[in-house]
């Protein structure tokens, strides 16, 4: 009962704020805080679905690392308002539509649908033991590849930065 | 909820929130007159009595309270109202999985002096201090005040900067302590290993004989001194205070991120900045100070002393109240240490605070990481 009351609740103020982010297109720096609120939020249903270890890195990572870079890069750029005038969106906002429109359709027979009861769960299921154990044995060579692949994009970031210094 | 849980949660808001923290504004003015060889506040009095000048916590809640509360020109307004409010939460609710006494048996009771005892403590700081970034990231955009925003700006590079070495320098700990839970690093803090004892394991020596007496107790400062260093220098970063008070550096951003909050609202940054101090303390002590354990002194054997004088029930109970004291005694030794560093070091350069985070600090608390973990695998366990 309470897990239903706490996942409405989540889910309800996470589609409010992805909305107030998508809305709030003039207002960079309140879009970017309605985005963190949708990733709280988000955390919020990790936390019904006991993985504990997610949703410590939702907030981690995505409310308190990334968005406040992007946060920070707004604030640096100081963008102006023109810099998002509806004029040159309505391509686009056109594609989103008909994107989102597709997706709903796409979507609506799997709500008629009743969900099959999940396995059991194992011990320690979303815990921070069970995860470390997984990704560093079955999963080890995806998760290596992956760090390679983002020390390629830091490697890049600095070379790029630095030919523009010289 | 159950009531226990309301005793402990009102319990640690009335310490850390009522007591420490009013405390902690009046040390702080006390302390810097001190070290500048002032006298420092004295003067509040309720008929004629001051008491060291300790009223002047009550003072300045009430002239904060009484004080208008202006939104600037231009600025956004919600956003304005909204930070203050979004930098003092997580400082409040951070102390939920702090540790403040240890497991305690009364029949068949169990109580434990943890208000939230989750099994990825740890993690929940983390998480909780990387929201608090945007309480002065936000303070400063919406105040509509190039110093302000400055202000916020180096704020925001300095917390995201100092949040990865944080969390990278306490990895060796818990490697150590092979758990995210600061309730069950406590309880592993109450013993102690031959301080020596490595020399056998490295097989360097067949046996030290007498130097295995030499013993030291299981705490996160023995076992880790580096990540204890790094985790205090970046803690105090995060808490922006000095040495690393850039985002509020008054003789170039005059007062940075805050400086157009006026009324309680300022008073909700400088609580949560003392509010923080706390936090970091009562983290280093549970972490690194063992905790609320007594060195060389483990509950079983104090319980085992007094039990046969006051009986189990008032022996445990003296048990609980002596680990709580001593839990909060070594809080303040840390509150000490903060004060005293804030008092005698200059300000960092923005340049300087950004080198010792990603070129001194990241790379030794990887190196620490490192070696660690080679430690651990040659000597297998700390007995």
């Amino acid at each position: 009962m309470t897990a239903a009351i706490v996942f409405y609740a989540c889910a309800g103020l996470a589609v409010v704020s992805a909305l107030s982010m998508v809305l709030n297109v003039r207002n960079t720096v309140a879009s970017a805080m309605s985005l963190v609120v949708t990733m709280i939020a988000l955390a919020g249903i990790f936390l019904v679905l006991d993985a504990f270890l997610i949703a410590a890195f939702q907030i981690m990572v995505y409310a308190g690392a990334i968005v406040v870079l992007f946060v920070f890069v707004v604030m640096l750029l100081n963008l102006r308002h023109d810099a998002f005038a509806p004029s040159r969106q309505i391509a686009l906002k056109l594609v989103g539509g008909l994107l989102g429109i597709y997706a709903l359709f796409a979507l609506a027979p799997l709500l008629a649908q009743h969900l099959p009861e999940g396995a059991p769960r194992p011990e320690g299921f979303g815990g921070y033991r069970l995860v470390g154990r997984t990704l560093y044995t079955d999963f080890v060579l995806p998760f290596e590849v992956a760090a390679f692949l983002l020390l390629g994009a830091m490697v890049g970031a600095v070379v790029m930065a630095k030919r523009r210094l010289d | 909820m159950e009531t226990e849980t309301i005793i402990k949660t009102v319990f640690i808001l009335a310490v850390v929130v009522l007591a420490f923290a009013p405390i902690i504004t009046w040390v702080e003015r006390k302390q810097s007159a001190v070290m500048q060889d002032r006298i420092g506040a004295n003067r509040a009095d309720i008929a004629g009595i001051t008491i060291l000048g300790l009223l002047h916590p009550l003072a300045d809640v009430l002239k904060l309270i009484a004080k208008e509360d202006v939104v600037p020109h231009g600025a956004n307004r919600f956003m304005h109202l909204l930070a203050p409010v979004i930098a003092a939460v997580p400082a409040i609710i951070a102390y939920a999985v702090i540790p403040f006494g240890g497991s305690y048996q009364y029949g068949d009771e169990t109580v434990n002096l943890v208000v939230a005892d989750i099994d990825w403590g740890v993690l929940y700081i983390f998480a909780i201090g990387s929201i608090a970034a945007y309480g002065t990231v936000i303070a400063g955009w919406a105040s509509n005040n190039n110093w302000s925003l400055l202000g916020s700006l180096r704020a925001s590079a300095q917390m995201i900067s100092y949040e990865v070495t944080m969390g990278l320098s306490l990895v060796g700990i818990l490697m150590v302590f092979q758990t995210l839970s600061m309730f069950e690093m406590g309880l592993a803090q109450d013993g102690t290993f031959r301080l020596l004892g490595f020399l056998e394991a490295f097989g360097w020596v067949d046996d030290i004989g007498w130097l295995g007496a030499l013993r030291v107790p299981t705490w996160g400062i023995f076992l880790q001194p580096l990540g204890f260093v790094m985790f205090l220098a970046c803690a105090m970063a995060e808490n922006k205070r000095a040495p690393f008070d850039c985002p509020e550096a008054e003789s170039e951003l005059v007062a940075g991120y805050h400086m157009e909050y006026s009324g309680m609202r300022f008073g909700l940054f400088y609580m949560s900045e003392f509010i923080e101090i706390v936090v970091i303390s009562g983290l280093m002590a549970a972490i690194f100070l063992g905790g609320w354990t007594i060195p060389y002194l483990p509950q079983e054997t104090i319980i085992g002393a007094i039990t046969p004088v006051f009986g189990e029930y008032f022996a445990t109970s003296i048990c609980m109240i002596l680990h709580v004291g001593l839990f909060f005694l070594k809080v303040i030794v840390m509150i000490y240490i903060q004060m005293a560093m804030r008092w005698s070091l200059p300000r960092f350069r923005y340049d300087q605070i950004m080198d010792l985070c990603w070129k001194i600090l990241l790379p030794l608390s990887i190196a620490n990481v490192l070696v660690t973990g080679g430690v651990m695998l040659l000597i297998g366990s700390l007995t």
